[in-house]
């Protein structure tokens, strides 16, 4: 393995001073590191990208490229890796980065011409070796101790002329989230790219060995150590204990469910007057034709009704991304652990099911950190249950027209069976994956070893662009897909022209086919209608039933689709809707994802009629249920 | 005849026996194990490394949330069970 890499480094030398003179082509640099040191926020700054930042370790899951200026002009291709504690993959993510390195990854990527490697300083003796392992792969090689602001203050103090000397490797102090802080690697990626690298170390040491000889360096370059993290273990103490611990993720659960609600009474009030105002204005300017049926009905009533959300989705990731930036995240999964062992799951599976509230998408994307691949099926399959934030309009809708917002104690009705929607599909999904660990997807228990970072606050401007991603997706959704359902969904549900009846329109004739189906459940002809768009994405269906209901009523005021629905809906009727999306794998991208992550049609198919089957099993029992009970 | 019993060093425990806020030393990780001992090196197990149980989690006491140096780990006793430590 050692004399390869000595002829790796050769040639690399070569090639490498060649390419110098080659302005064209850009030099590819790759980030590598443990997880959570900060490559994804060093990324960012470095290229302008807007990479997923997050406290947790496995926040990032695959590659992504973007493009640096050097001082010196010259450009650099910048490839975030997902981190790894060594060249042993043992998950999807890791061999990511491992295929990368040992240029296995072919055409996926080629073998970079420099790698720019990263440390937490405050963590240089515990994860030096991983450092000195990478080191032996002979690629040219500078380090960055990152977050040495925060290493600084602790106390920290490392002399850095010692540390590169021992190394062998250009080394520099970092602080990512300032320019101030990457100026120096940019210089030191400069110098690097001109200087041929020094030969890596001639020996083969193992694991174990490159352990003591990291830890001896990291001894060497100390000055001074630190003084112990307070702040944290006195946080820590608080949350990951027994008792206070679990009840306090309970309670910060309940209370955001609750935010979502309050919170937002007053900005989507505003925004329903404001969509309203718009019908209005342009029923009273536009002389009366089928354009103007078209923009008030269609456009106004549908994308209005859908758009008035806003506030509650932002409500809700501002929780999640604040949950994700602060470090909590690893004790809610340290917390989980047992819990989701004995369904037969690693507790690390509740970060991606908890991710999944915000959206299923990168939820079953982040399943690729877990080490076993059945557990990942399974995480895969869940994950859809796990309440996401399209479905927000649709619950939301349904609890402003049929539940009151009397308060129970200090809580609002509302944002109390909102909470208890969540939990039903947090308990299915618990109950699926324990099913599937005993038929399907058996095999043995996997070890759990989980870094907990020390908590940071949240960054703004981090947080500030996560948000906005968020909110301009679901703005460009209701601004297509929702859009263009609309005015369809208009064309269908008002023509033939002279239908007095919502029967027989095209919308009436088309829904009529599914109307069977769905009547022993207790949907009606518009809710089979709504289902078909909303077969795209679930908040398609609310714009869908608000244009229905508003060319069916053009009295109505446009955008307040929860008053229409109060009159023309039965409670047995609504509770059976929510039943049915807390199911329902109304969503295109996520089976799109569920494909391209399992690789398999069949795990596809499987999730999608599991999830249909339970939607209407348990949309019937609801329906029937509460017929009974209400008469 | 009778054979002298091998003198005993005091028997040292393993990380998943530390009473809690008790600082230990590691002495041995258990490379028989294999993968999972492998693992625990990469992440910063490692000989003479100092290590003090922070938490039990709340059910049956698992997992463990662990110092290790400057770091925090969360892991099973199973994975615990792997790294012998002298209590400091």
């Amino acid at each position: 393995m050692t004399g390869e890499a000595t002829v790796a480094t050769r040639e690399h030398s070569a090639t490498g001073s060649a390419r110098t003179s080659d302005a064209t082509r850009p030099f590819t640099i790759a980030l590598v590191g443990a997880p959570n040191c900060g490559k994804s926020t060093l990324f960012n700054g470095l290229t302008g990208g807007r990479a997923k930042v997050a406290n947790y370790p496995g926040a990032t899951v695959e590659m992504r490229y973007g493009d640096a200026a050097l001082p010196s002009g010259r450009k650099a291709r910048l490839v975030d890796l997902p981190g790894v504690y060594g060249l042993t993959p043992r998950s999807r993510d890791e061999r990511v980065t491992v295929d990368l390195l040992t240029g296995a990854a072919g055409s996926a990527g080629p073998r970079p011409d420099l790698i720019l490697a990263l440390i937490d300083a405050s963590t240089l003796r515990t994860h030096l070796h991983s450092i000195l392992q990478i080191r032996r792969l002979g690629a040219p090689m500078i380090l960055v101790l990152n977050m040495m602001d925060l290493a600084n203050r602790d106390g920290l103090e490392i002399d850095l002329d010692v540390l590169a000397s021992r190394l062998g490797l250009p080394v520099v102090a970092g602080w990512a989230t300032r320019r101030a802080g990457r100026e120096g690697v940019l210089k030191a990626l400069d110098a690097a790219l001109d200087q041929p690298p020094a030969p890596p170390p001639a020996d083969d040491l193992d694991l174990k060995a490159l352990q003591q000889e990291g830890r001896a360096i990291a001894r060497a370059a100390t000055i001074r150590e630190p003084t112990a993290n307070l702040l944290t273990r006195r946080i820590d103490a608080v949350v990951l204990h027994p008792v206070i611990g679990p009840a306090f993720l309970a309670t910060l659960l309940f209370f955001v469910f609750q935010a979502v609600f309050s919170w937002s009474a007053a900005p989507m009030e505003a925004l329903e007057n404001g969509f309203a105002a718009i019908g209005g204005v342009v029923r009273a300017t536009l002389p009366e034709s089928w354009v103007r049926d078209l923009i008030v009905d269609g456009v106004v009533a549908g994308v209005g009704s859908v758009v008035v959300f806003l506030p509650q989705i932002l409500i809700l990731f501002a929780f999640i991304l604040a949950l994700e930036a602060s470090g909590y995240m690893a004790r809610a999964a340290f917390l989980m652990d047992e819990l989701m062992s004995r369904v037969g799951l690693n507790g690390r599976a509740f970060i991606p099911l908890l991710s999944s509230f915000a959206c299923a998408i990168p939820g079953i994307m982040s399943a690729r950190v877990i080490d076993s691949e059945r557990d990942r099926i399974t995480t895969i399959m869940i994950a859809p249950l796990m309440t996401c934030s399209a479905r927000l309009p649709v619950y939301a809708v349904l609890i402003a027209a049929f539940i009151p917002p009397t308060l129970v104690g200090p809580f609002n009705l509302q944002g109390l069976v909102l909470f208890g929607l969540y939990g039903v599909g947090v308990v299915s999904g618990v109950t699926v994956a324990f099913v599937l660990k005993r038929t399907v997807a058996k095999g043995a228990a996997q070890p759990l070893i989980m870094e907990l970072p020390t908590y940071k606050p949240p960054d703004l401007r981090d947080f500030l662009i996560g948000l906005w991603t968020r909110a301009s997706a679901f703005l460009k959704r209701a601004g297509t897909i929702i859009l263009g359902t609309s005015i369809v969904l208009w064309f269908l549900a008002a023509y033939p022209s002279g239908a007095t009846n919502l029967r027989d329109t095209f919308a009436g004739r088309l829904g009529a086919v599914l109307e069977p189906v769905f009547a022993p459940i207790g949907f009606n002809l518009e809710i089979a209608i709504a289902l078909i768009p909303g077969m795209a994405a679930r908040e398609v269906a609310v714009g869908a039933l608000g244009t229905i209901y508003a060319v069916q009523n053009p009295e109505e005021n446009a955008g307040r689709l929860a008053e229409t629905l109060q009159g023309a809906w039965s409670l047995p009727t609504a509770l059976a809707f929510l039943a049915w999306f807390v199911f329902a794998p109304q969503c295109f991208a996520t089976l799109a994802t569920i494909r391209r992550e399992t690789n398999s049609w069949a795990w596809t198919g499987f999730a999608f009629a599991y999830l249909m089957g339970l939607a209407y099993l348990m949309s019937g029992v609801t329906y029937w249920t509460a017929r009974a009970i209400i008469g | 005849m009778s054979i002298e019993p091998i003198p005993v060093p005091t028997p040292s425990r393993h990380l998943c026996d530390l009473p809690k806020s008790t600082r230990g030393r590691i002495v041995a990780i258990d490379d028989g194990a294999g993968g999972l001992a492998a693992k625990l090196r990469e992440i910063g197990f490692a000989e003479n490394d100092e290590v003090e149980v922070l938490a039990f989690g709340p059910i049956g006491g698992r997992p463990l949330c662990v110092r290790l140096n400057e770091t925090m780990i969360a892991l099973r006793p199973e994975e615990a069970r792997l790294i012998s430590v002298e209590v400091l």
